[in-house]
């Protein structure tokens, strides 16, 4: 059947005519939701294009691109030379001539070689050009850490993508936000870096309906709404989505209320459902796993303290990585924020 | 006796840096040359090509203007009006001859200093200047001319043109043996973008999909103050074997070899036959920009040796004296250069000042709504001035 089931994209409808029948969901994990999500985009506009190391025959390191090359052949599913600048490079060639290409970068920390592009080229295509020449493009990074991983491996640049002007940054925490970010990340008209949190990939299913998706693409969540007094607010996105919830589950325990907030895209931010929460509790904590010094948490806290200001019991708090680069394995527990840090920013802000 | 430092001693230090002498001298054996310096016209066993006395005058004409548009561009940053200028001047024929074997449906991506093929694109040339007076970063549409944005990162543009041309035989536009379908892709660069990653990257990219990108580079012997030789040991024609497509040097003076060279070059990239790479051997006779001062780096002697191989002027030569052109058709271009001047000169000076509030435009196809509040709260604080 193919009644009209509206995707609500980056502020616009858009009508989607290949999705399941309605009421029709799959118990998937992250990985498979972001595998089908590529496929079923790929499916429904054939100048959708998939792009980067390994992502043909092997299916992408993480198996995230498995069996596209497969379903759709090599001119669309393009094992690239290994060079990042060439891979968002020769991208931008094929958006100006009409192709929404998907890249794949292998793993957060060999973004850099493609920076330029991304931040020069990419960004600016559109605004050199007068609006002349769009840039439809989702530049895919998996990141964060917590697998055990060599350098260069773990790490999370979302701030230097979502201090770029010209760019979109969202990142996705679980498999419905998975399947249906990545589509309407490649239906939007602007370029999206896309952050997965690669730790989450084949940690967990969970049921993804393919009949609407869950809300717009630049649109934060509440995910854990508390009725009544809230203790505090806290924020949360990508991997530390999972941490905040289990924070606030034991917290509950001793008797605090945390409302929990997935922000989901990073740049734009979308901060009105945060400061509707932080006006009822008076105080916000923001965690993510990328270093606290000019992070998103460090924007979020401006922003929140300008329309919050008379509401606020405490400074907001960040909690975070910390300000070196990310370490080896063996510490990384210590380096990533956890359940405790949470908790001491919780009681620290309480303390105020 | 007195120890002199190269570093302090600019006479010294231009010495020791200058580029091998026989490097200046004619470019070598291998270089294709189809009109000598003099005006004596040369064949090629590859590389040559019938011209008509027509299509001779066309590529005349062409090069008079774009060396006019160069001069008033040059004497208009002189006089204010344009915060700086790139010039072409010494590299018309390379620029000209390029264009001119471009059919509609190629696609050119350039640096910033492509205003002669801009102009055989069909730019209007105030659509140029309109960037270097700083109105906007290029007035006129990539899409209807084929030819792209300038491109001020060095060398970012040469994957752009590859990831074009893959996109090209994606849509089955190569190869098909029609005329008016098959393309290809121009991807300018000079001397100095051949150290960048990303031209390496462009050519491992072009070679691996066989992609029907021409590499038209133009070198002009200097990246500011730094000869080529500091970028390369080897010519630069020569890398196309590294990487698996053919190299060809060209006498970047002589518009007829790059006419013949590059049309020959497109059209096997039309046909399927993948990348290619011509280097264009030429001189900037002019600065790097308006800002820069090439009595710096180098002599006077290596610029005259230059003028001495002035691309007009051997065409001029072989018109008169082979071709076939009356003083008329000389008064008639020159007159026409005169117009063009004045027009540009009138038209650069009455483009109005944007609006501040374009700062805003076309940063997102969906701007934000931090954005449009961004923007709205500037225009009710610039009216407030207005106000007053």
């Amino acid at each position: 059947m193919s009644a009209g089931v509206s995707v609500v994209g980056s502020g616009h409808l858009e009508e989607l005519d290949d999705r399941s029948p309605v009421g029709v969901s799959k118990t998937l994990t992250l990985a498979k939701a972001l595998n089908l999500g590529l496929h079923d985009a790929m499916t429904h506009d054939p100048k959708v294009v998939v792009m980067g190391e390994d992502v043909g025959t092997l299916g992408g390191v993480f198996r995230i691109t498995d069996g596209l090359l497969t379903d759709f052949g090599a001119d669309r599913v393009i094992d690239t030379p290994l060079a990042e600048a060439g891979i968002v490079g020769t991208a931008v060639g094929l958006a100006m001539r009409g192709y929404r290409p998907v890249v794949e970068i292998q793993f957060d920390g060999f973004v850099y070689p493609a920076y330029d592009q991304i931040v020069c080229q990419v960004a600016k295509m559109r605004y050199r050009s007068q609006g002349r020449t769009p840039m439809p493009m989702v530049i895919r990074i998996p990141y964060g850490g917590g697998i055990g991983a060599v350098e260069h491996h773990s790490e999370s640049p979302e701030a230097q993508f979502a201090h770029t002007p010209g760019l979109k940054v969202v990142t996705c925490s679980d498999p419905a936000d998975g399947y249906w970010m990545v589509r309407q990340a490649i239906e939007c008209d602007d370029p999206v870096v896309f952050l997965e949190p690669k730790r989450q990939y084949h940690s967990g299913k969970a049921e993804v309906a393919l009949d609407a998706a869950p809300g717009p693409l630049f649109a934060s969540r509440v995910v854990r709404p508390v009725d009544g007094a809230v203790t505090a607010t806290v924020l949360a996105y990508g991997p530390t989505v999972r941490t905040a919830l289990r924070a606030a589950e034991a917290a509950s325990a001793e008797g605090h209320q945390l409302e929990v907030i997935d922000l989901r895209t990073l740049s734009p931010l979308d901060l009105e459902p945060v400061y509707a929460s932080v006006r009822r509790s008076g105080r916000a904590i923001v965690v993510h796993e990328a270093h606290v010094n000019l992070g998103i948490g460090a924007e979020v806290a401006a922003r929140t303290t300008e329309e919050c200001f008379y509401s606020l019991e405490a400074p907001v708090l960040r909690v975070g990585g910390f300000d070196t680069p990310y370490p080896a394995s063996r510490m990384e527990e210590a380096f990533l924020p956890d359940l405790d840090r949470v908790l001491d920013a919780v009681d620290r802000s309480l303390a105020f | 006796m007195v120890t002199i430092h190269p570093e302090r001693h600019p006479e010294h230090h231009r010495q020791d840096t200058a580029p091998p002498a026989e490097g200046h001298a004619d470019g070598g054996p291998d270089m294709v040359q189809l009109l000598t310096p003099d005006g004596e016209r040369r064949h090629h066993p590859l590389y040559d090509a019938d011209f008509s006395a027509e299509q001779v005058r066309a590529l005349y004409r062409d090069m008079a203007l774009t060396r006019r548009l160069d001069v008033e561009a040059t004497a208009l940053q002189r006089h204010g009006e344009l915060g700086l200028w790139a010039q072409l001047l010494g590299q018309e024929a390379a620029q000209i001859g390029a264009a001119h074997a471009l059919r509609p449906q190629d696609f050119v991506f350039p640096t910033y200093r492509e205003h002669a093929v801009a102009w055989v694109r069909g730019v209007d040339p105030l659509q140029i200047l309109s960037l270097w007076r700083g109105v906007d970063h290029g007035g006129w549409d990539p899409h209807e001319h084929n030819f792209g944005q300038y491109t001020v990162v060095i060398g970012a543009q040469t994957l752009h043109a590859v990831g074009y041309a893959m996109g090209a035989q994606c849509d089955g536009v190569v190869g098909t043996g029609d005329a008016d379908v098959d393309t290809a892709v121009v991807a300018h660069f000079g001397d100095g973008a051949s150290s960048q990653g990303d031209v390496s990257e462009a050519f491992v990219f072009a070679a691996s999909y066989n992609a029907p990108v021409v590499f038209f580079c133009q070198n002009n012997q200097w990246a500011i103050s730094e000869p080529v030789i500091r970028q390369t040991r080897v010519p630069l024609y020569q890398r196309a074997a590294g990487f698996g497509f053919p190299g060809v040097r060209v006498d970047g003076n002589d518009v007829l070899a790059t006419y013949a060279v590059t049309q020959r070059a497109l059209q096997a990239a039309r046909e399927g036959q993948g990348p290619f790479l011509i280097e264009a051997y030429t001189y900037r006779m002019g600065a790097h920009t308006t800002t820069d001062d090439p009595t710096r780096y180098r002599s006077s002697a290596e610029v005259e040796h230059w003028r001495a191989r002035d691309p007009l002027a051997r065409v001029e030569t072989y018109l008169r004296r082979t071709v076939g052109a009356d003083q008329r058709f000389f008064d008639d271009v020159a007159a026409e250069a005169d117009e063009l001047g004045h027009e540009l000169r009138e038209g650069c000076k009455a483009m109005p000042d944007p609006d501040p509030l374009r700062i805003f435009d076309h940063v997102y196809a969906e701007p934000p709504a931090e954005l449009v509040a961004q923007r709205d709260a500037f225009a009710d604080y610039h009216a407030s001035f207005e106000d007053a």
